[in-house]
């Protein structure tokens, strides 16, 4: 396997980096908070103008074609500037869904909206803090002439408010198995409700359905679906999370290291102090692990290798630990100022605890990596 | 080289090791790595010789000087099947993979001639005189002195160097000393070529908390390094000693993780055996040991990356921290495993190398640069924090 970025990838790392530092700054996001996270004027820029919700999909579907590799890249950039956009959930959660789960004559036209018309969209998750999001569903549909009635009720849909497209998965009520129903949100308006949460830039709101009519054509998946088919494009959904939280550590560790450098104590940098720099130092170590793997997970993905599932497992184990010690540090080492509104640790801090047990806690996720060694297992 | 190429030249080094590793070799097998470095010399010996004849020493080196030229990825691929298939610790690792390269890029004709051959035959093997009792992690202010004999233009060397890996296994010493009077630090140093086997070197075991003894003191007095045996030229010592440094970085790291690999299979095999691993915290932290070790994989991969990703580069200042505590706290989950029946010897053997593993790898986080040293590093010189402020040069 080899881990080099090409010019290319490079180049677009780069790209994605000096856009989002000139558009998702502190105050933007800021000021998003105040819209329930969402800066409609930048998902327009990246969607329609820049086009990366098309990084993986189809060329023949108007994407660029390339792979979980090239979309972990551009949601560490948008991870770094918690960048108030529904990025992750089109990119990771949605559209990997369309792509494995559609009949072909939905996929293409469900992706080419995606990929050009700036569609953000997202995933009624029946139970996204389990390793499996999909154990139990809640949500029916019921025949109705030529349509359905779907009924249920979902805690939390992450970025509802602001997508234009929600896909719902549901049990069908005339014979066994489930059906993937994608949703206008004219149609569901009246019954959403965005939610107090402790992330304001990754916002989520609860849907309930009470015998909501759709057509028939919104039913978009071939058929057979089960629970298990949602097993593989959950997968990017887990990745790009994992990316997102790399990516800010990384963007808390800088906003740290600026504070740092810029404060002075006894008379000198408080950055020249070794038990300041040490700990930077281990945040650095930690983050480059957790990338390594992301980055050598993503690989994986791309190349169908079955170790993908478990090292998608291990990344975000470590993503998420690594987010959490840089906000926690960030705060620790602002000092005073980092518990206060106005400077930024915070907002890191609220992303850390609010994706920390998403698909699955720690425990969960080390337990089942532990279950899978054959020599623990055998 | 293509990947089927890669594919079969795994095969053909997996199919020497495997008709070779075996008879009179066969004692061999997964010996002699850190803890057990002393173990079965003179049959390791002749194990590099075996080597050797099979074409499988210093296979990086250029044709020119006898290597096969072989590219990062088949490298790479080597020291992954040696490991792999549990080939014993490299007696010749020293003058194969640091002091060879060195003199390659900047040994004289004549130094060449001498030296290559018998590095590479399994004739000759080395050690590094670097550390001494007052420049450890303060390398530079090395105290040896090296006088110049008026008469022969031989260098003679009065001093101490201590932590030297295999001294007492080994032919010759390459040491850097002071050489010009009154300077100090990185300037003023010699890096010179020295047979161990003279009247003016004593070797000296240090008894390790394992109770083995791989390391040791090394003194000179008017240790004698023929004119001829000077690297670079005289004060360019240090420059010398950091370049043989730089050499080796990445291309032994994927076997060094195989060997990891093996040691986690081994730890897990007995937790599973023992029952150990029915503890839901001994489950967590074996889990943890694999994420460790496949993020480190992946961490090598990016290092030796061909295309410059500047935020590798940057990662890359931890990877010796990161394998170094991974490496300690695997040390530790072995002893766990074993539980209280770790404690005394046993007759498995197993048990016995964990052991060796808990003590050993408390000095993985020392040498080769401390992790506090490590971290230093990270911040000054990829965080770009201020400097730490130095004392007065002892």
């Amino acid at each position: 396997m080899d881990l080099s970025l090409s010019e290319d990838q490079l180049f677009m790392r780069d790209e994605a980096k000096r856009f989002l530092a000139e558009r998702a700054t502190s105050e933007a996001v800021r000021a998003s908070i105040a819209a329930r996270g969402h800066d409609p004027a930048l998902w327009k820029a990246l969607s329609s103008e820049l086009g990366w919700c098309g990084i993986a999909i189809p060329e023949n579907a108007g994407g660029l074609g390339l792979g979980a590799f090239e979309m972990v890249l551009l949601l560490e950039e948008t991870g770094r500037r918690l960048a108030p956009v529904p990025f992750w959930a089109t990119v990771s959660l949605c559209t990997p869904m369309i792509n494995s789960v559609a009949a072909d004559e939905s996929r293409l036209a469900l992706l080419s909206r995606v990929a050009s018309d700036g569609v953000a969209a997202t995933v009624a998750l029946p139970r996204p803090a389990a390793l499996d999001p999909f154990e139990t569903i809640e949500f029916t549909a019921c025949p109705d002439g030529d349509g359905w009635k779907l009924s249920g009720f979902c805690p939390a849909v992450f970025n509802l408010m602001a997508a234009d497209l929600v896909l719902v998965p549901a049990k069908l009520k005339d014979k066994p198995g489930l059906g993937l129903f994608a949703i206008e949100p004219a149609a569901i308006a009246a019954t959403t409700a965005p939610l107090d949460a402790i992330d304001s830039t990754m916002p989520i709101a609860s849907l309930r359905l009470s015998d909501v009519t759709v057509s028939g054509a919104s039913r978009i998946d071939a058929g057979d679906l089960q629970a298990s088919s949602f097993v593989a494009p959950i997968q990017w959904a887990r990745l790009g999370l994992a990316a997102e939280q790399i990516g800010a550590a990384s963007g808390c560790l800088e906003l740290t290291l600026n504070y740092l450098a810029e404060r002075i104590q006894f008379g000198r940098s408080i950055a020249s102090f070794q038990a300041v720099k040490h700990r930077c130092a281990e945040l650095l170590i930690r983050t480059g692990e957790a990338r390594s793997l992301l980055y050598g997970a993503a690989a994986s993905l791309d190349a169908d290798d079955n170790e993908a599932a478990r090292e998608i497992d291990g990344a975000s184990v470590l993503a998420a630990e690594a987010l959490w010690r840089a906000a926690e540090e960030a705060i620790q080492l602002h000092g005073g100022v980092g518990n206060t509104w106005e400077y930024d640790p915070h907002l890191y801090l609220r992303r850390a605890q609010a994706t920390a047990d998403l698909f699955g806690s720690t425990e969960e996720k080390l337990a089942r990596i532990a279950d899978s060694l054959r020599e623990v297992a055998a | 080289m293509s990947g089927k190429e890669l594919t079969a030249f795994r095969a053909e080094v997996a199919d020497w090791m495997k008709s070779n590793l075996s008879g009179r070799f066969a004692p061999l097998l997964d010996r002699g790595h850190a803890g057990d470095g002393g173990a079965l010399p003179d049959l390791r010996k002749d194990w590099e010789r075996e080597l050797a004849t099979g074409g499988w020493t210093c296979p990086g080196w250029p044709s020119e000087h006898g290597g096969r030229g072989l590219s990062i990825a088949e490298q790479v691929a080597f020291q992954e099947e040696y490991s792999r298939a549990g080939g014993p610790g490299r007696l010749g690792h020293i003058g194969e993979g640091l002091l060879g390269p060195t003199l390659i890029a900047f040994g004289t004709e004549e130094q060449k001639q001498r030296f290559l051959p018998p590095i590479r035959e399994g004739r000759e093997f080395w050690c590094q005189g670097y550390s001494e009792p007052d420049a450890g992690s303060d390398l530079a202010n090395i105290k040896t002195r090296a006088r110049r004999d008026p008469e022969t233009g031989d260098w003679l060397v009065t001093g101490q160097k201590v932590w030297t890996s295999l001294a007492h296994l080994s032919d010759w010493i390459f040491v850097v000393a002071r050489c010009e009077e009154g300077s100090v630090g990185p300037y003023g140093l010699i890096f010179l070529l020295m047979p161990l086997d003279q009247d003016g070197i004593e070797i000296h075991p240090i008894r390790q908390i394992g109770g083995g003894s791989e390391f040791n003191s090394v003194f000179f007095d008017n240790a004698r390094a023929s004119a001829d045996c000077v690297v670079g030229q005289p004060g360019e010592g240090w420059k010398i000693a950091m370049a043989l440094l730089s050499f080796e970085r990445g291309i032994s790291t994927l076997g060094q993780q195989m060997g990891f690999a093996r040691e986690l299979d081994l730890i897990a095999t007995l937790a599973r055996e023992n029952g150990a691993a029915a503890n839901p915290m001994i489950r967590d932290r074996l889990a943890r040991a694999w994420v460790g070790l496949r993020a480190m994989r992946y961490m090598a991969l990016r290092m030796l990356a061909q295309n410059a990703d500047p935020q590798a580069k940057l990662e890359s200042l931890g990877y010796k921290y990161q394998w170094s505590h991974w490496h300690r706290d695997l040390g530790k989950l072995g002893m766990d495993v074993l539980g209280f029946a770790g404690v005394a010897a046993s007759d498995d053997p197993r048990a016995e190398k964990l052991r060796q593993l808990f003590f050993f790898t408390r000095a993985d986080t020392v040498y080769g640069g401390t992790s506090e040293i490590q971290l230093n590093i990270i911040a000054e010189r990829g965080l770009g924090m201020p400097k730490e402020p130095r004392g007065e040069a002892g």
